[in-house]
Formats: C-alpha cells, sequence, structure tokens
C-alpha cells in the first residue's frame, strides 16, 4: 500500500526548556503537526510515541503522550531502540499505515535531555554490557571515537579536512527555526575546542537537546502535500562493542546494508546522482565522513571532499542536512523523526530557508545502539 | 509568568548483574590469569568474552578454550571529558585510553584499559599483552590493562 508522509511538526530545540513538562513538550510538536496536516486529533487513527528511556529516569513514555496527542481511547505503541527510536517510529507507523490496519497515524519522538542535568553519557553507557564493556565504554563518545580512529588511521583524513562538517552544519541551522546550535564556527575553532575522547572534540559532537517531533503518516492524503515512502530498512548489530569494531570476523556495516536494501526498493541505482538531498543522523563529524561513503554517496575515502568541495551545501551538487542536522540539535529520542520530518519537508517543498531546489528524492537515517542504522527514502513521486 | 521550578531526585539505586555460565567461566579465568574464549565447532569462530552464540552463525559456542594474552590494537581513543560512571554514582577518573584489542587467534576484539596514555604512541597493527593485577577476585578488574608487547 502507498504511504505518505502529509505533515510533521517540531519544537524549537533547546539545551534546557524549563518551561514545559514533557507533556507540553510533547504537545507543541503534535499540534505543530496536526496543523501542518490540516487535521484534527480525530483525524489520527492510531499513535506511534518513543524516546530514549534512561534519559529522564522514567520509563513510560506512552504515559506523557496521552491527551495532546489525541491518543486517549486509541490504539497507541511504543517504540524505544535507543538512538534509532526516531527513525524506529517513522518505520513503525509506516508499517502500520501500509499494512492496512490504519489509515493515519501519528508518530511521536521526544527527550528532555537536560532532565538527567547533562549527564547524557551516563544514560548511554548504561545500554551496554554491565559486566565487559561499562567500566571502559564513556557513551557514545568513546564508541563513536573508536570508529574515528579507525577511519582516520585508513584514510589519513585531518582533523581540520573532519571539521568542515560541523562549519556546514552551523551555517545551515542558522537559517533553521528549530535548530539548536546556530552559532557561526570556523574549522580552526573546531580543532581547539577541548579534547572529548580524541580524536572528537567538543566542537565534532552533537549537543544534547531538549525537544520533540511528530510525523503524521496516512494512506489517504486527499489533495494535501505530500511525501511518499519509497523505502524502508533496518539493521540490527551484534551485542558487543568488540564484535561490532571493524576488524572483527563478523563485522557488518549496518548503514551501508540497510542503504542498498532502501536503494533497491526505492529504483535508486546511482546514489551520487538519483538522490536530490540527504537528512543523515550524524552525531558528530567524523561519523558524516564515514557514513556518506557507507551511503555510496562517494568513494571510500573521499567524504571530505563533499564538504571541502561545497557539494554537501544547500546549493550544492548533492546538499547534505540543510537543516544543520543532528550536529545543531539532538533530543535522542524526537532526532531519527527528525530526520525523516526534515527529509519529508524538503520534498513537500515547505522547508523554508533550508529548502533543497527541486527535490524529487530525499534519505533520512538513524543511527543508534550499537551501531545499527535504519534507512527511510521519501520521494515526490509514489513509484 | 512566574519563574519555572524544576524538582530534583538523587536516587541511589543498586543493581546486581548475572554474567552466565560462560561470564562466570570467563570471571573465572581471569582470577586464574588466564584469557578464556569460546569457539564454534562449524565456523570456526573464537570469540572474547566467551558466549552461547556464534557471532557468525548463531550457533551455539559448545567449547570454551584458552587463549594467548597477547594480541593486536585495532583502535584506542584517549577520553578526556568528564561523566558520572553509572556503577559508582560519581565521577570517573579521567583522562584514560582503551582500544579495541584482538586477541592472538580470536575472531573479534576485546575493549578495554591500555596502559599508554599518550595516543600518539599508538598505531594501528601494534603489538600488546594483557597485564593481570596480582590479587585477583574473579572480576573483569583483574585483568589491569594491556600494555605495549615486544613480541
Amino acid at each position: 500500500m502507498n504511504v505518505a508522509i502529509i505533515g510533521s511538526g517540531q519544537t524549537n530545540h533547546r539545551s534546557r526548556r524549563l518551561d514545559v513538562n514533557a507533556p507540553e513538550l510533547i504537545d507543541e510538536a503534535v499540534q505543530a503537526a496536526l496543523a501542518d496536516a490540516r487535521l484534527a486529533p480525530d483525524g489520527i487513527d492510531a499513535i506511534v510515541v518513543g524516546n530514549m528511556e534512561h534519559f529522564e529516569g522514567i520509563h513510560l513514555s506512552d504515559l506523557w503522550a496521552g491527551e495532546g496527542t489525541g491518543a486517549v481511547g486509541k490504539p497507541q505503541i511504543k517504540v524505544a531502540t535507543g538512538g534509532t527510536t526516531g527513525s524506529s517510529l517513522a518505520q513503525a507507523a509506516y508499517y502500520l499505515v501500509a499494512s492496512g490496519f490504519y489509515r493515519t497515524v501519528l508518530a511521536v519522538g521526544w527527550e528532555r535531555l537536560s532532565d538527567s542535568e547533562g549527564e547524557t553519557t551516563t544514560g548511554i553507557v548504561t545500554a551496554f554490557d554491565p559486566i565487559y564493556e561499562r567500566p571502559t565504554l564513556a557513551g557514545a563518545v568513546s564508541g563513536l571515537a573508536i570508529l574515528a580512529c579507525q577511519y582516520q588511521a585508513k584514510h589519513g583524513t585531518k582533523p581540520e579536512e573532519a571539521a568542515l562538517v560541523v562549519v556546514q552544519a552551523r551555517e545551515n541551522a542558522a537559517k533553521n527555526p528549530h535548530a539548536h546550535l546556530k552559532q557561526a564556527v570556523a574549522a580552526a575553532d573546531v580543532v581547539k575546542s577541548p579534547l572529548l575522547s580524541s580524536p572528537i572534540r567538543y566542537l565534532d559532537m552533537c549537543p544534547t537537546s531538549d525537544g520533540a517531533c511528530a510525523v503524521v503518516f496516512t494512506s489517504d492524503p486527499g489533495d494535501r502535500r505530500c511525501a511518499w515512502v519509497r523505502g524502508v530498512s533496518s539493521r540490527h548489530n551484534h551485542t558487543y562493542l568488540g564484535d561490532v569494531a571493524e576488524g572483527a570476523a563478523d563485522f557488518i556495516h549496518t548503514l551501508q546494508l540497510a542503504s542498498a536494501d532502501a536503494y533497491r526498493q526505492a529504483g535508486i541505482r546511482d546514489p551520487r546522482n538519483d538522490i536530490d538531498v540527504v537528512e543523515m543522523y550524524e552525531p558528530c563529524t567524523w561519523a558524516a565522513l564515514d557514513w556518506a561513503e557507507a551511503m555510496g554517496l562517494c568513494g571510500p575515502g573521499e567524504a571530505a571532499g563533499l564538504w571541502a568541495s561545497g557539494t554537501a551545501r544547500i546549493d550544492g551538487g548533492l546538499p547534505i542536512n540543510p537543516s544543520g542536522g543532528v550536529l545543531c540539535a539532538n533530543p535522542i529520542g524526537a532526532t531519527g523523526l527528525i530526520r525523516v520530518a526534515e527529509a519529508s519537508m524538503q520534498v513537500r517543498g515547505t522547508a523554508g530557508a533550508c529548502q533543497v531546489a527541486d527535490v524529487e528524492t530525499a534519505v533520512a537515517t538513524g543511527f543508534g545502539g550499537s551501531f545499527w542504522n535504519e534507512v527511510m527514502i521519501v520521494g515526490a513521486r509514489k513509484s | 509568568m512566574s519563574e519555572p521550578i524544576a524538582v530534583r531526585a538523587t536516587p541511589e539505586l543498586t543493581f546486581r548483574y548475572a554474567a552466565g555460565q560462560y561470564g562466570s567461566r570467563f570471571l573465572e579465568g581471569l582470577r586464574e590469569g588466564r584469557i578464556l574464549a569460546s569457539r564454534c565447532p562449524r565456523c570456526p569462530r573464537t570469540l572474547v568474552p566467551p558466549r552461547i552464540a556464534c557471532t557468525h552463525c548463531s550457533g551455539r559456542m559448545t567449547e570454551i578454550a584458552e587463549v594467548s594474552p597477547c594480541g593486536t590494537l585495532l583502535a584506542w581513543t584517549l577520553v578526556a571529558f568528564p561523566f558520572l560512571d553509572p556503577f559508582t554514582g560519581v565521577q570517573r577518573p579521567i583522562p584514560y585510553c582503551y582500544g579495541m584489542v584482538k586477541f592472538d587467534g580470536t575472531d573479534n576484539t576485546f575493549q578495554y584499559f591500555l596502559s599508554e596514555k599518550d595516543p600518539t604512541k599508538l598505531r594501528v597493527g601494534q603489538r600488546v599483552k594483557a597485564a593481570f593485577r596480582e590479587e585477583r577476585r574473579g572480576e573483569l578488574a583483574d585483568l589491569l590493562h594491556f600494555a605495549p608487547a615486544g613480541d
């Protein structure tokens, strides 16, 4: 069955939203999505909601998305897959509509990272094996630092080159009302910023944000401007970080696998030319380089060139994260859904100052857990 | 509008994690100063820490075998930022260095502390050897770190 995205809503993501509690934060995104989709709450048949439970110390996010989502008296399920929660919400909502069980489904992702007083790393550490890996792991920062170390060793990429990813992200974020970090940075600032976990420095890494996102999926868009879902894929990974590291015999690149699968569904043969815009879940500059290659946007070791040459800019040949991406806003349980929302906005032509010209096909990715990935492709045409 | 109010909670929670049969063998091995791995009889795969399912075929790993404490360093990082350690509830001592080490004769990597704290002195392919502490208690901390090996 054909499934379309007909609306999305986001909060203006910030480091700390003390002016609202969790239901009010969720409500902001939901009301914006309903208005964008021109729907009243009774137009929603089912809800999928999620966050990454450990950050707030509250675990039943289904409970926090009641009245505002219109969920009371309706089917609602929670989906929580860590960093990929947002992209999994989009996939779950898609499947609920595509299956024919529901006509219109609302996906809602949210996070209040400020509730744990900035200790996001503590929460992420608890996601991994308590006996073998927690003693050494320093959350997503050090996990990604291992990837960055291997990328650098393989390709000889310099920190100044990786830094261009966040330089461009901040330029784009300055145009996005929802983005959290909008201040311009130069590559020289990035390489001099405090070391977090070598080679990752403070400005190489995404922030922690409070925010929410909601996206409406339907099989019956009527005359609404819509983005059709053209490809959906998810690839999971091993339990231990020692098994997912490159060099382990059963290493798999889950983004490469998920991209290839989604491209096949969407009829994309030449990703570099067939894709008009990418909204990639890039939690750090170095990851963006590795993942652009995994997605086949360039050859091995060539990713830094996408940013250095201007190709990845909003007005470049292959814009990457015109919204400013995860490097400029990261309310984790919403982050993957924001990628889908932004990709659909590009296709629907509602991305405002971040709009890329003539978007037919947009790709959104989600990253989480022990390096697993999800991909959703949306397009202007049904097939 | 009045000033927003936030309510503080500072819970102290205690957890107890089961190591399982494979993990218990591994931790007993550390007490004896040995690194134990699980083996898949079909693939073949030899994996540290030992576990029930093979990463290649998902079959049962029916054998436990000792492997060399020597290995190859494949990646590393120097952790330099402060955060609360969920084990202790207080800040983890920084800086510290850890890496991904492939024990000789195994097929995956093992994540653990490195003795070297200067990342510029580390390289991919470097030989390292597991060092054990004197008094061992059957816990992961029996493994001190990986130190550079001259072999």
